[in-house]
């Protein structure tokens, strides 16, 4: 793949992308427009997150990449080969020992550093377009900080369902101006949004890149009677025992049987690693 | 015991190995040659170049072959491509009317300079499945006319000269360039076209049906339709002056719709218009009724509500490679999306099913 440019992106086109995150992180939460490329995996498959991280990446960075939190899922190796191959960057799945993270739909559960970047792959950037589907209006609705209809929906949640209806995707909003969607990951995750990593969000079909600079306030919005819970899974996980750590639900046979596992292979890795054994788990070698 | 899924990477290469063997089907079968498909599938060449928006026949070809004959994927492939290519500059724009004829028709008028030609077309044909191709393809050569030497002038300008068919004003403003540029609303007539030309054909045919049948109808008479080969110029700095650089075949549509006038505008016809790479008909036509209806607010006319009528609506979801990637997507792992919604729903019947037991030692009490 040596006819490729280094992260496969050309220089001009990493040049507008960089310009998109730098406006992106001087105002955190607004989606920036940006024109995107086609890439040589489909729209759906993180061509969003794969530019952004394109445009970030320096030859001596370490690179991660998780769907799902996990290192090992078809598309996240999809992703690390397509890196390996066009920038020749190292990899690693360790979370602590990586510079650039790309993620689709988790947060990793160690804590990142300052020294550290956080690429989500997001599907649908506006987190008012599914109450309102025109583009046009919500950039509008934006602009006037209009976001009454996202209160109503969250209002007539509970008055349906005695809970707010949103267990992934939970809009947040950013320094007390712009609503944001966090990407799909579970509402579990948001209180993690305020890092001292920088977390930056690609929307490649969509057209839109916008970024949380380290420590940026972000607050999952709720109201003081039903105010926002964090939820996961309510056992440990069967592996490694972790009572803080965001489960997966595995079916184990045809009576139906469940275990739980972390979504986040790395850190239950750790944790295995350190002596930590749970229900279903082997002593580590 | 559950072994957290490793191996993801051996059963992407397994696939992929296996992927390549079912392309090339029985090996005992010739295997198809690119000129084979360039030459036999033209008209499938022509889609995936007119909506991978790249001429180059060759490329389509082996795009075809590499997608085992999945169109879209194959325009996919094409699309991919031509994103990696150095871009050196705008070409000159096309005169169709300096168009080399293959086809040319014309559905308002008999007669017109230029004349009516059929050329290659399947419309006379009677839909017979012919059993003597499934044995031998050979076919006699068809008989050769004298080519026309003068050029063959549109169809509109004669109702342009009597001044009843809108003006298209001409202008030297830089159009917008759809694949450097984000989209946004309006997006102005320029970049609609971009995004109708290289649009899902099916799409765009379901759009200009949908007006046809009444959903903001703009009854549209095929004015001209042609298809033919014209050349490409481009202007090159070092030399001051614009040199020709090779030549693409083209379909040009040119509707002549109905329109009552306005407080300002006397009755007159007006426009929709379709241009497509290769041999592209169906394509053409529907763009055209697509590109007429999305005119509404230009000429004056009602928004009827109509999905044909709503740039955002098309212009968003016309593109079959976006279309395509998100809604394949939904197939890729969201067990942790899922997870989520599956705690939800258990604590809220978990809620109601307290609620109703409730109730109802409540009412046993009563």
């Amino acid at each position: 793949m040596s006819d490729y440019n280094f992260a496969y992106l050309d220089e001009q086109t990493k040049r507008m992308i960089r310009r998109a995150i730098l406006k992106g992180l001087a105002v955190p939460g607004y989606q920036v427009p940006f024109a995107s490329r086609e890439m040589p995996m489909p729209y759906g498959w993180g061509t969003g997150g794969v530019q952004v991280t394109a445009a970030t990446l320096v030859p001596e960075d370490s690179l991660k990449v998780i769907d799902q939190g996990a290192d090992d899922t078809t598309n996240a190796v999809s992703i690390r080969k397509f890196f390996e191959r066009t920038a020749g960057v190292a990899t690693t799945e360790e979370t602590t020992k990586a510079s650039v993270i790309q993620t689709r739909h988790r947060i990793p559960e160690a804590e990142l550093s300052e020294d550290q970047i956080l690429v989500y792959q997001v599907p649908i950037p506006e987190p008012l377009r599914f109450l309102e589907p025109r583009e046009t209006e919500t950039r509008k609705m934006h602009s006037l900080e209009e976001y009454g209809l996202m209160h109503v929906k969250l209002y007539e949640d509970i008055s349906q369902h005695g809970d707010i209806a949103t267990a992934y995707a939970y809009p947040v909003k950013v320094e007390e101006r712009y609503v944001m969607d966090p990407s799909p990951i579970p509402k579990f995750d948001n209180p993690k949004l305020e890092m001292a990593a920088i977390q930056l969000f690609g929307a490649g079909r969509e057209q839109r890149i916008y970024a949380l600079p380290p420590y940026t306030r972000v607050v999952s919005l709720d109201f003081e009677d039903y105010p926002f819970e964090a939820t996961k899974a309510d056992y440990p996980c069967d592996l490694c025992a972790a009572e803080d750590s965001y489960l997966d639900e595995v079916i184990l046979d045809d009576a139906g049987s469940r275990m739980f596992v972390c979504s986040d292979t790395d850190y239950c890795r750790s944790r295995r690693a350190e002596g930590h054994v749970g229900r279903l788990g082997e002593e580590a070698a | 015991m559950y072994v957290a899924v490793k191996g993801g990477e051996r059963a992407i290469d397994n696939a992929h190995a296996w992927l390549a063997e079912e392309r090339r089907g029985d090996t005992n079968v010739a295997e198809l040659s690119l000129a084979q498909i360039r030459e036999q599938m033209s008209l499938a060449v022509n889609r995936v170049m007119a909506e991978g928006s790249l001429y180059d026949p060759d490329l389509a070809a082996l795009a075809i072959k590499q997608s085992r004959g999945d169109l879209i994927e194959a325009i996919f492939l094409i699309r991919a491509y031509r994103t990696t290519l150095p871009r050196f500059g705008y070409s000159a724009a096309v005169d169709t009317g300096a168009m080399t004829c293959d086809r040319r028709i014309s559905a308002t008028f008999k007669d017109a300079p230029g004349g009516q030609v059929l050329g290659p077309t399947f419309d006379y044909t009677h839909r017979l499945l012919d059993f003597k191709l499934a044995a031998d393809g050979e076919v006699p050569q068809a008989p050769i006319a004298e080519p026309r030497m003068e050029a063959t002038p549109h169809i509109t300008e004669f109702l342009q000269g009597e001044d009843i068919i809108e003006r298209e004003p001409a202008s030297d403003a830089t159009p917008g360039d759809l694949t450097r540029e984000p989209m946004s609303f309006p997006a102005g007539r320029a970049v609609r076209l971009q995004s109708l030309a290289r649009g899902d054909e099916g799409f765009i045919l379901g759009m200009a049906y949908s007006t046809q049948r009444g959903y903001a109808r703009n009854h549209a008479f095929v004015g001209e339709l042609r298809i033919g080969k014209v050349p490409v110029e481009m202007e090159i700095p070092e030399l001051g002056f614009a040199i020709e650089i090779g030549e693409v075949e083209l379909t040009e549509c040119e509707t002549v719709n109905q329109f009552k006038g306005s407080k300002t505008v006397p009755p007159q016809f007006t426009r929709g218009y379709g241009l497509v790479f290769g041999q592209s008909e169906r394509k053409s036509i529907a763009m055209a009724l697509v590109d007429r209806a999305l005119r509404w607010e230009e000429l004056g006319e009602d928004n009827l509500g109509a999905a044909a009528q709503d740039e955002e609506f098309v212009l968003s979801h016309c593109d079959n490679i976006q279309a395509t990637g998100f809604l394949e997507h939904i197939k890729l792992p969201h067990y942790v999306d899922f997870q989520s919604e599956l705690e939800l729903v258990r604590k809220l019947r978990r809620e109601a099913q307290e609620l109703a037991e409730q109730m109802a030692t409540q009412e046993a009490a009563e």
